[in-house]
């Protein structure tokens, strides 16, 4: 069968299989391979990306059922060569190390931040309880998300934020700490 | 990842249409809405319809409204929305508790009301919650509506009244004014299947109890309710003894299988204390003590 | 959370231009640019022209003989390219390969099959879909055989015999393998005060990252060269051994780490599913594509953990510590395939004395044959380590219960003091450096334990269930010296490579393999520690065995304390090269020159150096050099660590539990750590929060368990839990900085520390929290149900399926 869907802002045309999943879709047909997947029970959320304007789990729905709608990618939020503030977030406060749960995090906070634009850690934890990290322990993509809030125009003036330019506003890491010699 | 076995893919635009494709197609048609229970057991190639009936254009059956003096849910209303309904939280918080403990919010975004009562898993929060509030199931064939009383809409694990070419288009809950309702879940993590869940409404006359729902999931429950244990309660006075004589009958009544979420004693200990808490907390509410309504 | 300054802080690097340090400190991530724009390029990302997609047809059964397998209607789906079965390979002499424990191990099964999920046949396709579906026409005829799935009774009379394809084998015996001192152990035991003995269970567990196992195969039909994509945390070593297993010539073999979505132990194994893809690859003529689904992970990969204690502990009445012995019966599965040094079938479990003084111990390991996956060495369990410090906390804390004494008073009697240091444990291990006392009273000071305590008496009067749980480890990373670890019989020490171009810009080539833990950021700042150059400057190249000098991988934490050691090595070499050629330059001698971060200068003349961007590019130009020293700016490395480094930590846990429901909320968790000077803080607590995370895992929610027929119970994540955001507090960190003195850099590992010390802190909170039921110990996972049967004085075995 044929599948239209807008994707990105452009609208794609492929011949597929109905029981393609969309998540195969927009890798392997589309090559945005940004939405990850890592389990068989849409249980991980690595594949969280927007579907008419929601996060969704892309492994549990059919590219067929995303035929007429709208596609919204993590590749689609720089703009311009200009990162999205939650991207910033995450860079500024080590919100990833592996990076595979990264975009479907990222896909969920903006959603949050477009909906609540000032949430409390509570209702950021709530937000990505669907979705698994092993590398973080969930503390820094917190921060990440509270830095995105605080800084709704990014870092600066619009300038993309590259390694380096630390901000002393995040603190990545507040520890208590005693030096002691050997 | 695993993947489906072949199917092919039809999308209904309207009831009728959704209809007229099932009846096309015959009972290895499915229907999918939210798609959170079909197709993972279809990825894992233990459901094979052969036929997928998309209803997720049928945007007409997506509303909470009053309707004279009920509640009227449309069959594809998500998760997400009965969470948010301020409706819903005014006149039934055992709403809102189920629905904040169900699943993760990004399935929320997806799954459907009308598509877990039709999924009839044993441990589905809201099969509880419909049979505690006595909902009813209103149901549209292409020979005319029906409604089934939600206590009569599960026959057995997976296992509704409904046949082939028939479409849950509406649930129905009964305005009760002053209720006080509640949902008590225990599970082993954050958006597992409960390992118990109780939930409950009551209204009271004064201090006694004039009426009461008792629903119970994941406890192998008949109908996901507790009858006996609401005759123990109903017309009695509102006191903490009675509240747990009720749970005390919901325990017995109910018949919980040991699996990897817990053994027999504990869930039929679970049957009681999330009883109690859930009746407890519906009195609460019914009496304005407590948040929700 | 303050941060609390200290006077002995080491002075924060300089700043290069674009803002990072020039050296030590906190720096925004490098690799992160490519994450955060969805462009990673991890092993399902890689798409090579022709290539061709594989999936595995997997046992149902835990044990049972093969009959017959009929690929007939498989092979005739007109997508497929392949199907290979045991009785193929054989053919090649490949249906079995080593593991690396000297065990062997089937590619596909060839006689009988031995754990649920174990390879049977292989598919290759045109796409994923379609070599899915030929999974379903394959015909097994398989006889089920009586599985063997309680560890504890593999050495019964009459168990099957698991593994017949060994010749002569008539049990399910592996190893017996001791550490310590019986004759002491005795003694000290039969003349103690006090005896405590305690059965605990660290069940199976999972490294589950959140990625899956996968390779990429192409054989090139023209040049004969294999390139391999692989999930690899161990890239060279897996190169070796494909050369060994397969009779490739290993020049011809190049294996590419691409990014790795987390690894955590879970990628150091070599699975089935690689070699078949390669075998496909070569069968096709075309690249060939194999990544596994969850199931098959959970089920088939690398597990970790799986071992049966007993332990005892002898001491005073008045709380000291004397003697510690512990039995153990390892479950390692239906073949050996655990990953540690050769002459360390147990790992480093004889660590388990942990922090403390005692005057004997002794430790015994069985290793048994089970139906069930192979592995055992995985999920930042440093080899084992995992295991010992939960044996031991939680003696300690069972102790402390019998003697009635508070658990942080006990740990405070018998730590080791730092004038102890460096301290040879009964059992062998000499520990470098640690100032224990000081890590635990800080931890203290930052829970504010006493308020805690008092707050706790408080709520126990209520009827409220609060628990208070501490956990301090002393871990040994960074294996190791050659003499005495090798893997497959390659010595674990660990190459690195240098280069500075002309025109002042570096090159660091790495032999280890980051999966997250920011390797092409810490390595730059290592390397610019020692020389000067800004880390924006110098380029990490790993991953490549083509690109990188040979090294035996990251895992066990070593990647610091070997390969970064190698770093800095590699840089002084550098560096010590530079001011020879900057005497020549400013025609004087070496020892006139002093260095100054980035610059060789002349002493009491500073205006006279040289940088060392001016430096590279005289060493590329026509200056002339004295005899023996050769032009361009380079150096190579091989570091063979003299010892482990051992870095320690003091975790305090809170939790509260519902009595009515057995659920358990952690409501707080304290962690200092000590891993010697940090070479990008922001890193090290990024790495510490993770392994926390693990910790609450382990402790309430994850265990791979299996019913009477050896059906594996956690195959899938509706089963096998992983912690949320809702399940983890937010984390409090504290720092000690006690460095090693053998290290280059006084550096130790860290990236498992968290993970090894947690678990027991949140058992024992619940515990604690449990003790007004006289509750001594209940086995993880603390799942409501297990709480609630603890509470009834009747808590179950949680490897076995609840009934």
């Amino acid at each position: 069968m044929q599948v239209t869907m807008t994707v990105n802002g452009e609208e794609v045309t492929r011949d597929i299989e109905p029981r393609l999943l969309l998540i195969h879709f927009v890798r392997d047909h589309l090559g945005l391979t940004g939405t990850h997947w890592g389990c068989d029970t849409s249980n991980c959320g690595t594949c969280v990306l927007w579907m008419d304007g929601e996060p969704v789990k892309s492994c549990t729905v059919l590219a067929a059922m995303a035929g007429g709608r709208t596609i919204r990618t993590v590749e689609d939020l720089e703009r311009g060569g200009e990162l999205d503030p939650i991207q910033q977030g995450f860079m500024q406060c080590h919100g990833l190390q592996c990076g595979f749960c990264t975009p479907g995090m990222m896909m969920t906070a903006r959603w949050l931040l477009d909906n609540d634009p000032d949430p409390a850690d509570a209702d950021i934890r709530e937000a990505i309880s669907g979705q698994f990290c092993r590398c973080t322990g969930y503390e820094n993509v917190v921060r990440a998300i509270r830095w995105a809030a605080e800084h709704p125009d990014g870092q600066g003036s619009g300038e993309a934020v590259e390694p380096g330019a630390a901000d002393d506003s995040a603190a990545p890491g507040d520890t208590a700490s005693e030096e002691v010699s050997a | 990842m695993q993947t489906p076995a072949p199917f092919e893919y039809e999308r209904a635009g309207s009831v009728d249409d959704a209809l007229a494709l099932l009846e096309r197609h015959g009972p290895e048609a499915r229907l999918v809405a939210g798609g959170h229970s079909l197709l993972p057991m279809m990825k894992l190639r233990l459901a094979r319809p052969e036929v997928l009936v998309d209803i997720n254009d049928l945007t007409d059956l997506s509303y909470i409204r009053v309707d004279g003096d009920t509640i009227a849910i449309g069959g594809m209303t998500r998760h997400a929305e009965l969470l948010a309904s301020p409706l819903l939280g005014e006149h039934y918080a055992i709403f809102h508790d189920a629905e904040r403990v169900i699943a993760d919010p990004i399935v929320r975004n997806r799954g459907t009301i009308g598509g877990s009562f039709c999924q009839a898993d044993p441990s589905e929060d809201l099969a509880a919650v419909g049979s505690a509030v006595r909902a009813e199931m209103v149901v549209r064939s292409s020979g005319g509506e029906r409604t089934i009383p939600a206590r009569e809409f599960h026959t057995g694990p997976y296992e509704t009244v409904l046949e082939p070419a028939e479409i849950l288009t509406e649930v129905r809950v009964p305005i009760r004014p002053g209720a006080g309702s509640a949902y008590e879940k225990v599970e082993r993590r954050v958006g597992d299947w409960p390992i118990a869940a109780a939930g409950a409404f009551v209204t009271l006359d004064g201090d006694t109890v004039s009426d009461v729902g008792i629903g119970l999931t994941a406890l192998g429950a008949s109908h996901f309710c507790a009858p006996d244990a609401e005759d123990v309660l109903r017309g009695q006075a509102a006191t903490d003894d009675n509240l747990a004589a009720a749970a005390d009958a919901a325990a017995e009544a109910c018949n919980p299988a040991a699996d990897q979420r817990g053994p027999v004693d504990y869930k039929r200990h679970l049957a009681r204390e999330l009883t109690l808490r859930a009746l407890r907390r519906s009195v609460a509410r019914a009496r304005g003590e407590a948040e929700g309504g | 959370m303050t941060t609390i300054e200290s006077p002995d802080a080491a002075p924060e690097a300089p700043l290069s231009d674009a803002g990072n340090p020039i050296g030590f400190g906190r720096m925004l991530r490098k690799e992160d640019a490519r994450f955060l724009r969805g462009k990673g390029n991890y092993i399902d990302d890689i798409q090579l022209p022709g290539m061709l997609h594989a999936a595995i047809l997997r046992s149902p059964y835990a044990h049972a003989r093969i009959n017959s397998i009929d690929t007939s209607a498989a092979e005739a789906h007109p997508k497929v390219k392949a199907v290979i079965t045991g009785a193929v390979l054989e053919g090649l002499n490949l249906a079995w390969m080593p593991t690396l424990s000297q065990d062997v191990q089937a590619v596909l099964a060839t006689d009988k099959v031995r754990f649920q999920g174990q390879e049977v046949a292989f598919v290759v396709a045109e796409d994923r879909y379609a070599a899915r579906d030929a999974l379903e026409l394959i015909d097994v005829d398989y006889e089920p055989l009586d599985p063997v799935v309680d560890a504890r009774r593999a050495l019964d009379e009459g168990a099957p015999v698991i593994r017949d394809d060994i010749e002569g084998k008539a049990d399910n015996h592996i190893f017996d393998w001791e550490a310590g001192d019986t004759a002491s152990c005795d003694q000290v035991f039969a003349d103690a005060e006090v005896v405590v003995t305690q059965d605990m269970i660290y069940p199976r567990s999972h490294p589950a990252p959140l990625e899956t196992c996968g390779s990429v195969a192409h054989m090139d039909p023209v040049t004969g060269k294999l390139t391999a994509w692989i999930t690899s945390q161990a890239p060279h070593a897996h190169r070796t051994v494909y050369a060994l297993v397969a009779g490739l010539p290993e020049h011809k073999i190049q294996v590419i780490s691409p990014d790795i979505g987390g690894g955590f132990g879970n990628k150091v194994p070599i699975y089935p599913g690689y070699v078949l893809a390669v075998v496909g690859s070569i069968v096709t003529k075309k690249p060939v594509k194999w990544v596994e689904d969850r199931s098959e992970n959970l089920m088939t990969t690398g597990f970790a953990r799986d071992y049966h204690m007993r332990g005892q502990f002898a001491a005073t009445r008045d709380g000291k510590m004397l003697g510690l012995r512990v039995d153990v019966i390892a479950d390692h599965g239906a073949f050996n395939g655990t990953a540690q040094p050769t002459k360390f079938p147990a790992g480093f479990f004889n660590i388990f004395t942990g922090s403390y003084d005692l005057q004997a111990a002794h430790c015994k390991v069985t290793g048994v044959y089970t139906n069930k996956a192979p592995g055992g060495v995985a999920y930042a369990c440093s080899f084992r380590i995992t295991e010992a410090v939960y044996l031991v906390e939680r003696m300690v804390d069972c102790l402390a219960a019998e003697l009635d004494m508070d658990p942080a008073e006990l740990r405070q009697r018998n730590l080791l003091r730092p004038d102890q240091f460096p301290y040879t444990t009964h059992t062998g291990w000499e520990y470098d450096s640690g100032d224990y006392p000081r890590a635990l009273q800080l931890a203290l000071d930052v829970a504010g334990y006493d308020e805690l305590r008092r707050e706790q008496a408080e709520r126990r009067d209520r009827g409220e269930l609060m628990g208070i749980g501490l956990s301090f480890f002393t871990e040994g990373v960074g294996a190791g010296p050659r003499k005495h670890m090798d893997i497959l019989g390659l010595g674990m020490a660990d190459g690195c490579e240098l280069r500075v171009h002309p025109t002042g810009k570096a090159v660091v080539r790495l032999s280890v393999q980051t999966q997250g833990q920011g390797h092409e950021t810490t390595y730059a700042q290592i390397v610019s520690s020692q020389l000067g150059i800004p880390p924006e400057d110098i380029e990490v190249v790993h991953g490549d065995t083509d690109q990188t000098p040979f090294g035996l991988g990251t895992y066990g934490s070593r990647s610091t304390p070997v390969s970064g050691a190698a770093a800095a090595v590699v840089a002084r070499r550098v560096r010590d090269k530079a001011r020879v050629i900057t005497a020549a330059a400013l025609e004087c001698d070496p020892s006139d020159l002093e260095w100054e971060l980035g610059r060789w200068q002349v002493k009491g003349d500073p205006t006279h150096g040289k940088t060392i961007q001016e430096v590279a590019l005289l060493a590329h130009s026509s200056l002339e050099l004295p005899e023996g020293v050769e032009g361009h700016l380079d150096a190579s490395a091989v570091y063979n660590p003299p010892n482990l480094t051992y870095p320690f930590g003091a975790y305090i846990c809170v939790v509260d539990v519902d009595p009515g429901t057995g659920q358990v909320k952690v409501r707080r968790f304290v962690a200092v750590d000590d891993c010697g000077p940090r070479i990008n803080p922001m890193i090290v607590e990024g790495q510490i929060h993770g392994g926390l995370a693990d910790g609450v895992g382990m402790a309430l929610m994850q265990a791979i368990a299996f019913d009477e027929d050896g059906n594996c119970l956690g195959g899938s994540f509706m089963d096998y839990l992983l912690p949320t955001s809702m399940e983890c507090p937010t984390w409090e960190l504290g720092e000690t900085v006690t460095p090693s003195p053998h290290h280059p850099l006084g550096c130790k590992g860290v990236g498992e520390s968290a993970t090894v010390g947690s678990p027991a802190a949140v058992v024992n909170a619940v515990m604690d929290a449990l003790k007004p039921f006289g509750v001594r110990h209940a086995d993880m996972p603390l799942t409501p149900a297990q709480v609630w049967l603890a509470m009834q004085g009747r808590p179950v075995r949680t490897d076995l399926a609840i009934t």
